[in-house]
């Protein structure tokens, strides 16, 4: 069976760049300096990219970013904001840097979540007329996460047992999911007393609690709390190791006799479950109900931010502030300068694209010392 | 009342073959662009938003043409559209070819960054430029050809589409003889299954990769602008509707053969035409999601026929350092 898995059909992998270091402490300090330099170059870069765009598109730069900056940090409304935006995108950022590190390109984000989102709301609904809300919240979270890892698990076994790649069957799953929510909150999830399609409320006591009188809810101390345990996950467990070695060479694990197939699988559905996760977080704490309007293109933002964080939980967890600054800064720069907010996903793709350069060429330069 | 009787008559099965060769041609594109980048090595899986950036260039130019309502530039809309559309595929394509083959960076990783980059600068600049109001080009109409359109079910099915679909088949041909009979397809093929040798034998692989890449991104941008510019006559965000996702499985599918490509693109165009015409018939007893649901599904059916990963280009998505 792992024989079968070897790579994926597109035939990416299999021999990633191993990279060019000198083994010993100090290359591993060099390469560690060069990836954050690699992020900051990306940034400046992406920033200064976007600033052309404002520029091309009539307004004032300089204005412009300040405007994003106090959107962002500038009172305390704005803050909770930005902290809320946070919490999505690190839950979604830490499970990608699981799969990127096996080399596992989940990027069906966007399903898992929905996933997520509908069988923890089920859940939900169902228990929070009959069970006390400290045991229907545990088991709406738990669910969440067992929908996302569900739907990531198609994937693995499309994967493991046709060799199909999953880079195209998370994504066609994306739309699929997609497509079952809104058939479900239009038919028979639909709350009987709405003219919309949408699912009935969940009540006030069984949504997620939050910290004192602020907005921020245990979903961000969750996300906050699971960065640490990804990076013991990844660097102090067996089962870290063989990711790692998985990723970078699947011939050279299989060889040291691991279960390459098991790595996958996993990486697959610990990606998938925290991407439910997210799903039951946002519509626990925010939107309350099941909707069309619940996706937040968290899949494709969860793929930049594990990008930025250069695969690594600290760098992830600073990754998802700065975009989640980035998105709701967007939102004052749109209203008082009338820029379209899809610049924030702009500015993030270009700031990604950069650090991609940057890497490549700082790689080489290490490379040919 | 659901009346399935009505799925099986002549005029139904001749109304679904032609919009299902009308929806096919964007996939095809698409896929025979991809299919000239990986038979040079290059995994670009940045097909999605190449075709989303070519779909809303050729769609501006055709607006920008039409609103000078200049009466000789009015009729050539849609061409300057699908031109546009065209150097659009190409200027991200280049973006492709400088990361992947000079920088070498990850293949796949550069690949899903051009979906998201694409997806994020459509949706500025169409908001940027029609905050509210739906904008509209005229489209494309068919041609009959005279004497073959008038004959039953295969006249209106092959001999009366717009030119647009005469043009693909064309490009279909075209592009069997370019990969197979000239030495630049040739050279493509040799630097995707074995640049060392071929850089050997004196190519340039380098230039060849870029040729590769910059041709094959410029017919998913064209294959994008027809979407909008000849069929749809509007822009939306995310209009491509993962069109280039499953273009990209095509290619796995088609065996990286173009005449292959086209007839996969065929069946998922009737699959879509399909998934319309039951929504139009009003089968009340299958929830329309469910129809929406049918390509993507049907993108993972074809996929499971079994591992053609030993037909695909031998050094694919593999960068090439020289010695």
């Amino acid at each position: 069976m792992s024989d079968s898995v070897s790579s994926s059909p597109v035939t990416v992998q299999s021999e990633p760049a191993a990279g060019p270091f000198p083994p010993g402490r100090r290359a591993a300090w060099l390469r560690r300096g060069a990836s954050l330099l690699a992020a900051l170059v990306g940034i400046v870069l992406g920033l200064l990219a976007g600033a052309i765009l404002i520029l091309l598109s009539g307004a004032d730069p300089v204005a412009a970013y300040w405007a994003m900056f106090q959107g962002a940090f500038g009172s305390q409304r704005a803050l909770t904001e930005t902290l809320l935006k946070t919490a999505p995108l690190l839950l979604m950022g830490l499970g990608l840097t699981v799969a990127f590190r096996a080399q596992v390109w989940n990027i069906g984000g966007e399903g898992q979540y929905l996933m997520g989102a509908l069988t923890g709301a089920v859940v939900g609904l169902s228990l929070q007329a009959i069970a006390p809300p400290p045991l229907v919240i545990p088991l709406m979270l738990l669910a969440g996460l067992a929908g996302g890892a569900l739907w990531a698990a198609v994937a693995a076994f499309l994967k493991l047992r046709f060799q199909i790649n999953e880079i195209i069957s998370t994504l066609m799953l994306n739309y699929i999911a997609e497509y079952f929510l809104l058939y479900l909150v239009r038919v028979p999830l639909k709350d009987p007393d709405s003219f919309l399609p949408q699912s009935v409320q969940l009540i006030r006591s069984v949504r997620l609690p939050t910290l004192g009188d602020t907005r921020i809810h245990v979903g961000f101390l969750i996300a906050l709390g699971l960065a640490p345990l990804v990076y013991l996950l990844l660097w102090k467990t067996p089962l870290g190791f063989r990711i790692r070695a998985i990723g970078a060479s699947q011939t050279v694990a299989r060889y040291a006799g691991m279960n390459v197939s098991r790595g996958i699988v996993f990486a697959l559905l610990f990606s998938g479950a925290l991407a439910g996760l997210t799903g039951i977080m946002e519509v626990g704490a925010l939107h309350t109900r099941l909707k069309a309007g619940i996706l937040g293109g968290y899949g494709f933002s969860g793929i930049l931010v594990a990008l930025l964080g250069r695969l690594h939980p600290a760098g992830v967890l600073m990754a998802s502030l700065f975009f989640a600054a980035l998105t709701i800064g967007a939102q004052t720069m749109h209203s008082l300068y009338g820029l379209p907010m899809a610049l924030a996903q702009v500015i993030q793709g270009l700031v990604v694209l950069f650090v991609l350069a940057a890497d490549a060429s700082t790689r080489r330069w290490i490379g040919s010392r | 009342m659901a009346d399935w009787s009505s799925l099986l008559t002549l005029t139904f099965l001749t109304t679904l073959l032609i919009s299902g060769i009308r929806l096919a041609i964007p996939i095809f594109l698409a896929a025979l662009g991809e299919i000239i980048t990986e038979r040079g090595g290059v995994l670009n899986l940045g097909l999605e938003g190449i075709m989303l950036v070519g779909a809303l260039a050729g769609f501006l130019a055709a607006y920008a043409v039409e609103q000078t309502a200049s009466p000789w530039l009015v009729g050539v809309a849609p061409w300057l559209g699908l031109g546009a559309g065209l150097l659009a595929g190409a200027l991200m394509g280049l973006i492709m070819a400088v990361f992947a083959v000079s920088l070498q960076t990850d293949q796949v990783v550069t690949g899903i960054m051009l979906v998201i980059l694409g997806q994020g600068v459509t949706t500025y600049i169409y908001r940027q430029q029609f905050s509210s109001l739906t904008a509209r080009v005229t489209t494309m109409p068919s041609i009959p050809i005279p004497g073959f359109s008038e004959l039953p079910v295969i006249g209106p099915i092959f001999f009366n589409l717009d030119p647009v679909t005469y043009g693909s088949l064309f490009l279909l041909l075209a592009s069997l003889f370019f990969l197979y009979q000239t030495t630049w397809g040739l050279n493509i093929r040799a630097v995707g299954e074995h640049p060392g040798a071929a850089e050997t034998s004196g190519v340039n692989v380098a230039v060849v990769r870029y040729t590769a890449v910059l041709l094959g991104a410029a017919l998913t941008g064209l294959g994008g602008a027809v979407l909008t510019v000849a069929q749809l006559g509007i822009f939306n965000e995310g209009i491509t509707a993962g069109r280039g996702w499953i273009a990209v499985a095509l290619v796995i599918f088609a065996r990286w053969r173009p005449e292959r490509a086209f007839a996969g693109a065929f069946l998922f165009g009737i699959a879509t035409a399909l998934q319309f015409r039951i929504q139009a018939l009003n089968l009340g007893a299958v929830p329309y999601e469910l129809l929406l649901m049918l390509p993507y599904v049907l993108t993972l059916l074809v996929l499971l026929r079994g591992d053609s990963r030993s037909m695909a280009p031998a050094a694919l998505g593999k960068a090439y350092i020289k010695e």
